[in-house]
């Protein structure tokens, strides 16, 4: 066991008490980077003279008596797509191979006061592109389950990375299941906060009205306190909510008698895999166990979710990255003809393959003669798709499902159909769609891969959300089961 | 919907991509069946549906204007693929 697998209390209690020092655990997350990373791949850029150095400052304040930030010495993994100051920020691709951000993220500041150490960046689909990691222009990240199976995405190598133990925890960021998805491959805890919870300012924009960063940890106690760290609102991001952040510890209760629960019908149904079927649907004897109650309801619009996102997604995209010109930063393509030339030629050569498969669906769906047939349409139906939740919310605290249709799939199963890809993510696309908060805890494995039970809540309520998940993760032990394949023995 | 590569040449013209031969008959094969998908859309009556552009129930916000440093020049040159006395440089916009 590594002081990386302490409970966040023990840790700090440790820490404290001049035990263990934070050089302690920046050494033991580079240990673990070393021993680990030939097979899982999870990191783009490792800074360990910055963790070092940060590392030693913190050391320094806890000799003298400083007071403890939320986070105090906690190594940290940020997806790559969360600019960092002064260090390398690619989003996974060619295009800003070469990006070294002159500012932080809010986040990064955010992070910065609670004191956690930064390790490194993490890899992801390119431009948060993907549910693989296939798509990243530098590495395909494994999943510490089986190297042979995708970590899942778009936040991978932050799921893998954690799973893995080479950080305590992770920033991921969520526009249609990208927080949750690799959190449920990867066995880990994968908390999508509400729209506008968290600061946007420094996320690579990939669907502004979609976008979320949140937190990737080993169990929902962590989660907690990293939301708590990185929650709040921005005047840098407008569409960061101006609702006042609770006391997210007030979850860690346990307790969730008299809790209705709605069990979404049309997340179990064609498609689901009936293993993992199974798995989700015995979380709820746990949940009986503990006084909660369940019943079936209806998200009738879930059918078009999928369509939907994709058209909206890809639209906000495709206006997001005309930034990347190749003018003002990135890798500029040689000798182009003209200005326009210049424009093509560094954005060809700089996107990969479904960067320029989304660019090019959501400009059709927004170009002269589309507009209404597609990216109206998707608008309205995105109205349907609130409208369900508001209506099963009148009648259940949290609505829960599966996280995934399946378990981790093999690499190189589905690339070639982008189609298939997409419909893999109908269970999270329409909370995203609805700017709501959810969560995946691991609930067991199937076939010996994990899966996600996920759990949904009213939009700014992550405290009854976190207190479903805090007491589930309690009265079971799934959450302790650890990847053999990387050299962690299950527990 | 099927498109043709001519859609596709027009669509990556907006967007500013070039697509090799072999690119434009894979997006015409692959957006054709994402778009044929997106057809499911239509089973839905939203004659009377408002749109959702954004969750949050917020427009217009506005912040005091109050004068603040910007960015110095140089630092914000620090990522130019070219640059001269403080501008990016580009080649020609008009001949």
């Amino acid at each position: 066991m590594s002081v990386l697998d302490l409970r966040l209390r023990e840790l700090q209690d440790r820490l404290a008490g001049g035990e263990l020092t934070v050089t302690d655990l920046v050494e033991a997350s580079l240990a673990r980077i070393r021993e680990t990373e030939p097979v899982v791949q999870a990191f783009i850029t490792i800074d360990e003279e910055g963790a070092r150095a940060r590392a030693s400052e913190l050391d320094r304040q806890l000799r003298e008596g400083g007071e403890r930030g939320l986070l105090f010495g906690l190594p940290a993994g940020i997806k790559d797509n969360i600019v960092t100051e002064g260090l390398l920020t690619t989003c996974a691709s060619r295009f800003l191979s070469n990006y070294i951000p002159i500012y932080n993220a809010t986040v990064m500041d955010k992070l910065r006061e609670a004191q956690s150490v930064t390790i490194g960046k993490l890899n992801m689909d390119e431009f948060a592109m993907g549910g693989s990691n296939e798509n990243s222009a530098f590495k395909v990240t494994r999943n510490p389950w089986d190297p042979e199976r995708v970590p899942g995405g778009s936040s991978g190598g932050s799921a893998a990375a954690v799973a893995s133990r080479q950080v305590y925890f992770a920033l991921g960021s969520d526009t249609g299941g990208s927080i949750r998805q690799p959190a449920a491959y990867c066995g880990v805890v994968g908390l999508k906060p509400t729209y506008g919870r968290v600061s946007r300012y420094g996320l690579v924009a990939f669907a502004s009205s979609l976008d979320q960063i949140g937190p990737i940890t080993k169990n929902v106690e962590d989660a907690v306190y990293v939301l708590q760290a990185i929650a709040g609102h921005d005047p840098m991001d407008s569409t960061s909510a101006d609702v006042e952040v609770p006391d997210y510890t007030a979850a860690l209760t346990g307790d969730v008698k008299g809790l209705r629960i709605g069990v979404a019908k049309e997340y179990l149904g064609a498609g689901i895999d009936p293993k993992v079927k199974e798995t989700v649907l015995a979380t709820l004897k746990v949940f009986e166990s503990l006084g909660a109650t369940w019943e079936e309801v209806s998200l009738p619009h879930t059918e078009y979710a999928v369509a939907a996102y994709y058209l909206l997604a890809s639209s906000e995209a495709s206006s997001n990255l005309a930034r990347f010109d190749g003018v003002r930063y990135g890798v500029r393509a040689e000798n182009p003809a003209n200005l326009i030339d210049l424009y093509r030629k560094s954005r060809s050569q700089g996107f990969g393959a479904e960067v320029k498969r989304r660019i090019m669906l959501g400009t059709f769906a927004l170009s002269t003669g589309y507009y209404d047939a597609y990216y109206l349409k998707a608008q309205k139906v995105r109205t349907l798709i609130r409208r369900d939740f508001d209506q099963a919310f009148e009648k259940f605290d949290v609505i829960i499902g599966p996280t995934t249709p399946t378990t981790a799939f093999r690499i190189g199963e589905k690339i070639d159909d982008p189609l298939t890809m997409y419909l893999n993510d109908i269970c999270t696309i329409p909370v995203n769609l609805a700017g709501l908060p959810a969560i995946s805890v691991p609930c067991g494995l199937a076939d010996g891969l994990p899966v996600g039970l996920q759990i949904i809540g009213r939009a700014f309520d992550e405290i009854t959300v976190l207190r479903a998940a805090y007491a589930y993760e309690q009265a079971t032990e799934h959450h302790k089961l650890r990847p053999a394949a990387v050299g962690g023995a299950q527990a | 919907m099927s498109i043709s590569i001519r859609d596709v040449e027009h669509v990556a013209n907006l967007a500013r991509l070039e697509l090799t031969e072999e690119e434009k008959a894979k997006y015409t094969e692959q957006l054709g069946a994402i778009l044929a998908y997106a057809q499911k859309l239509n089973e839905l009556d939203t004659e009377d549906v408002p749109q959702t552009s954004h969750v949050l129930p917020i427009s217009n916000v506005m912040r005091d204007d109050v004068p603040r440093p910007s960015t110095p020049i140089e630092k914000v040159m620090l990522n130019a693929p070219d640059e001269e006395d403080g501008q990016f440089r580009v080649p020609a916009v008009l001949e």
